[in-house]
């Protein structure tokens, strides 16, 4: 086994953050494996994203299409096994269309088209993306999306904030939540959450394009930095 | 032989539905001021190719239930079939 761990990321028709994913992987440290949505083969790598962008124009509803892609297949049965997989905004629709993540994304409140930088509250620790975060730390990401409300049945909403699976809310600079820092009208301001294992999350925000000092701010280095120390104490 | 289907697709009345909100405040700025509750849904039109209607509303449903509609987020009804020729 060779120092680094390796992280795919799925390119679909549409998708436009591939790069920026496999860029942040590398920067942080790990190797990146292009994946693509028309090969049921994940290359034998040891985590998964699912990156950005407008997967099949987002035709339908956002990551409805793409769902059925051959390689989701693959993904599914990995994140069956226990391995991680992180999709991001595009990637996070995508999820919950395949029923990896609960709840669904619809359009913003507002209507419109949000692209800035948010304040992230880590709510847990337990997922491999934020193992090496503590619950209430703030992180600062960009959000760039038009469909990113996050909303369940009532149900639903009850079960996954009573099993924690809330990972990421929109919150102040100091980390309080409130409508005022809630950029898209998402329920009960969730921006991530993972599967019931922890081994699967989804969120909206940006943490590829936040880990580069020289282009913006850095909160999305802890949880690519998460998953690669995660995966490295893993096969060593 | 071939049937026409209708598929209405539409978000679920407890959801906020944003586009609907903004139809809605439109509609008084141009006169209309007695109209409210507007939602925007979908509407899927398809033709099927099956044995019998059965069949075909079945397929329909299926379709509908696993692709054309998310069904934590929209209700689906399905709407005259209509048998369009051989």
């Amino acid at each position: 086994m060779s120092g680094r761990a390796r992280v795919g990321v799925v390119t679909f028709p549409g998708s436009l953050d591939d790069r920026d994913a496999l860029r942040a992987v590398e920067l942080m440290g790990g190797e990146g494996v292009r994946l693509w949505h028309a090969e049921p083969d994940l290359a034998g790598v040891d985590a998964v994203i699912l990156p950005g962008g407008f997967s099949y124009g987002d035709y339908l509803r956002a990551g409805a299409i793409a769902r059925f892609a051959p390689v989701m297949r693959e993904v599914a049965s990995f994140a069956a096994r226990g391995g991680p997989v992180l999709g991001i905004c595009n990637g996070f629709q995508i999820l919950c269309e395949a029923g990896l993540l609960p709840g669904a994304l619809i359009r913003n409140r507002s209507l419109q088209f949000v692209c800035r930088v948010v304040n992230l509250r880590v709510e847990t620790s337990t997922t491999p993306f934020t193992s090496h975060l503590i619950a209430g730390e703030v992180l600062s990401i960009p959000i760039k999306h038009g469909e990113g409300q996050f909303v369940g049945s009532t149900d639903q909403i009850a079960r996954i904030e009573g099993e924690g699976q809330v990972v990421f809310r929109y919150c102040s600079p100091e980390g309080a939540l409130g409508d005022e820092w809630n950029p898209n009208g998402a329920t009960n301001d969730i921006a991530g959450v993972r599967s019931e294992e922890g081994n699967v999350v989804g969120l909206m925000p940006h943490p590829e394009h936040a880990v580069d000092p020289d282009v913006g701010p850095t909160g999305g280095q802890p949880i690519f930095g998460s998953l690669l120390a995660e995966l490295l104490a893993g096969v060593s | 032989m071939k049937r026409r289907f209708e598929v209405l697709v539409s978000l679920k009345p407890g959801l906020l539905d944003p586009q609907g909100k903004a139809v809605e405040g439109s509609l008084p700025a141009m006169g209309w001021t007695n109209a409210s509750n507007v939602r925007v849904g979908k509407h899927i039109e398809l033709t099927i190719e099956a044995d019998s209607e059965e069949a075909a509303r079945a397929q329909v449903e299926d379709m509908a239930r696993r692709l054309l509609s998310n069904p934590v987020i929209e209700d689906y009804r399905i709407l005259a079939a209509e048998e369009v020729g051989r």
